[in-house]
């Protein structure tokens, strides 16, 4: 068994739902290559290498990467498809994109975010919104596989594979990249903080979304959203937190004035430790909360912040 | 310019599931079904292309039992010109359903192909990017604007994790929607009306040639981990000092 991981990076550095893939990976088995794609990726390349348990990092620096475009991503992870059994990739935006297109290219059925390895060939997955665990059995060959990062514990950084370059494919160019607006944060990331503080419509308003904001900095956390606060227009779109957002597992999670549909909890249940703050005593939240305050956020947020700053 | 909008018929996002409790599966009988979410949103998106001038026609294709006839009048309601039900009782999965979208395209030749990026029963979040690399078409996927040029070519922007990326894709292309693209709109009852009156042609995977056997067995369907009960704290004092003491996370 050979498994092959698409690293999620910025060129800089490795984005920590690479190791939690890695990790994934080397439960199935056999022997594991991480790849990297990007334009000036050394620094990502060289934190790949660093994964324990990597025995290869293949890299392909090229302009074609500059941004990973799904098309001459999927081209080049089949090319090198031959040389394994599974193709992982961690379940990003990027993931997400590329490795379907992959799948299809080598008429593999896809085994979409991922929790759990049974077996080589076995995998539990989310379905209905993580109302119910699915385990379903591949019969396909090869193995395409999205793993949903905060399920699995992401491998040491002690390592010290080989870096190998890969040839670069060429680019399609049937997609072209115009631009891209880059939501500017100091706050940890969504995905990797250990404590989250989500704001939903119970906020009211875009000025009042600031004490959401100071709550997360006094914990030095990071800020989620509902969509109804995203749709708003409270907060950027990437902080989203749910079935259709960000899927998150931090040690603290706090949600403030959100009501706890299914499609939002589908984000966040998982979290070790969950507060709610809503003025609704019978908002479902409360059901999956650990700790639930009933109190209005515009009384309640200002004097935990006091309360924690001091 | 004419637009494919594949749709799936789903258990309503608001319907709360039943496992069945030997674990063979989500019993869906006498469950509301509705038109997934997502694919509300692309068939908005291409009526309204339509209703612009951009767009000459939009057709509205499902894969399912026949109950997805409802799903694809509602689509015709909401002003698709008509619809294709490629029936089965199978279980397709978003591999079969892109080879099955893949002939439907190949009779159509659509100039653009409009899915949800995800359906909220299998969450596999594929069947787009699985058709355009069947297709040999670029793909724009979880997309929040979409504006064809006239020129050939369409720009769009795409909800990414870090923010958003603004794209432009040659036509034919294949384009999945996130949630923020447009806010669908209900259908009208004389709508309703004329949709009844509007071509829905019924074929079958085997008439197009795909087979829809499974490569994935579920070999269990269950319920996730219960988390235990909570308790009410009474002010932010004890919170605070349930959050340290308690549960040592401050
Ligand atoms: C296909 C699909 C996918 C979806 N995906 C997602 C997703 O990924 N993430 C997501 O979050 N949602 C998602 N949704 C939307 C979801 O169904 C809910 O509509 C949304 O989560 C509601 O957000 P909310 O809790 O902020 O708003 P509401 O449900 O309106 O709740 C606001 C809460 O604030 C409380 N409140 C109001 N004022 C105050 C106050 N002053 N003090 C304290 N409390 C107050 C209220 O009691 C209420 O409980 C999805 C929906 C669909 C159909
Ligand atoms: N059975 C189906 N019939 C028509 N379209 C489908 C079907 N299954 C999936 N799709 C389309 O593919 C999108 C993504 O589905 P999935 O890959 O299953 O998450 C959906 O939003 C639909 O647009």
């Amino acid at each position: 068994m050979r498994a092959l991981v698409l690293a999620e990076h910025d060129n800089r550095s490795l984005k920590p739902a690479t190791a939690a893939a890695v990790a994934a990976a080397l439960q199935l088995g056999g022997s594991v290559d991480v790849l990297v794609l990007g334009c000036n990726a050394a620094p990502a390349a060289a934190a790949a290498a660093r994964l324990a348990g990597v025995a290869r990092v293949r890299v392909c620096d090229d302009a074609v990467f500059a941004e990973v475009l799904a098309e001459p991503a999927a081209d080049l992870i089949v090319g090198l498809a031959d040389q394994y059994d599974a193709l992982l990739a961690p379940a990003t935006a990027t993931g997400k994109n590329v490795m379907p297109r992959v799948a299809a290219l080598l008429d593999v059925q896809q085994v979409s975010e991922i929790v759990a390895v049974v077996a080589p060939d076995t995998f539990v997955r989310p379905v209905y919104a993580g109302n119910a665990l699915a385990t379903v059995q591949s019969s396909d060959a090869k193995k395409v596989i999205t793993v949903r990062a905060p399920a699995f514990a992401p491998v040491a950084e002690d390592g010290a594979a080989a870096v190998e370059a890969v040839a670069a494919p060429a680019d399609p160019g049937a997609s072209r990249f115009l631009e891209r607006r880059v939501t500017e944060s100091v706050r940890p990331e969504l995905t990797a903080a250990r404590v989250v503080v989500a704001g939903g419509r119970g906020i009211g308003s875009d000025g009042a979304f600031a004490l959401v904001s100071q709550l997360a900095d006094v914990l030095g956390g990071a800020v989620g959203a509902s969509r109804a606060a995203v749709d708003a227009g409270f907060i950027p779109n990437d902080a989203q937190v749910g079935q259709t957002g960000k899927i998150i597992a931090p040690d603290l999670y706090i949600a403030v004035g959100i009501s706890g549909a299914i499609q939002h909890l589908a984000g966040m249940k998982d979290s070790k430790v969950i507060v709610a703050i809503n003025k609704d005593s019978e908002a479902p939240i409360f059901q999956v909360a650990d700790y639930g305050l009933v109190a209005d956020v515009f009384e309640a947020v200002p004097a935990l912040i006091e309360r924690l700053s001091a | 310019m004419k637009l494919l909008v594949a749709i799936k018929r789903v258990v309503d996002y608001n319907v709360k599931i039943r496992i069945r409790p030997d674990g063979s599966g989500v019993d869906t009988a006498n469950l509301k079904m509705s038109m997934n979410p997502f694919d509300e949103i692309a068939v908005e998106e291409a009526v309204r292309w339509k209703e612009q001038g951009k767009a000459a026609e939009v057709v509205a294709v499902s894969v399912g039992p026949q109950g997805a006839q409802d799903t694809l009048r509602t689509a015709l309601a909401m002003g698709a010109d008509r619809a294709i039900l490629v029936q089965t009782d199978a279980e397709v999965e978003p591999l079969a359903v892109a080879k099955i979208l893949k002939a439907i395209a190949a009779q159509e030749a659509p100039d653009a192909v409009l899915l949800g990026k995800q359906a909220i029963d299998d969450d596999s979040n594929q069947t787009g990017q699985m058709l355009a690399a069947l297709l040999g078409w670029p793909q724009g996927t979880f997309i929040s604007e979409a504006a064809p040029d006239g020129a050939g070519r369409v720009t769009l922007v795409r909800e990414v994790d870090g923010g958003l990326e603004t794209l432009s894709l040659a036509l034919p292309c294949v384009l999945t929607t996130d949630l923020r693209l447009n806010e669908p709109r209900y259908a009208s009852l004389p709508n309703i009306m004329k949709a009844k009156k509007k071509p829905l042609d019924v074929t079958t995977p085997e008439a197009l040639g795909v087979s829809v056997a499974p490569r994935l067995a579920l070999l269990k369907i269950e319920a996730p981990p219960a988390r235990k009960a909570g308790v009410i704290v009474a002010s932010v004092a004890e919170l605070v000092d349930k959050l340290k003491n308690e549960a040592k996370v401050l």
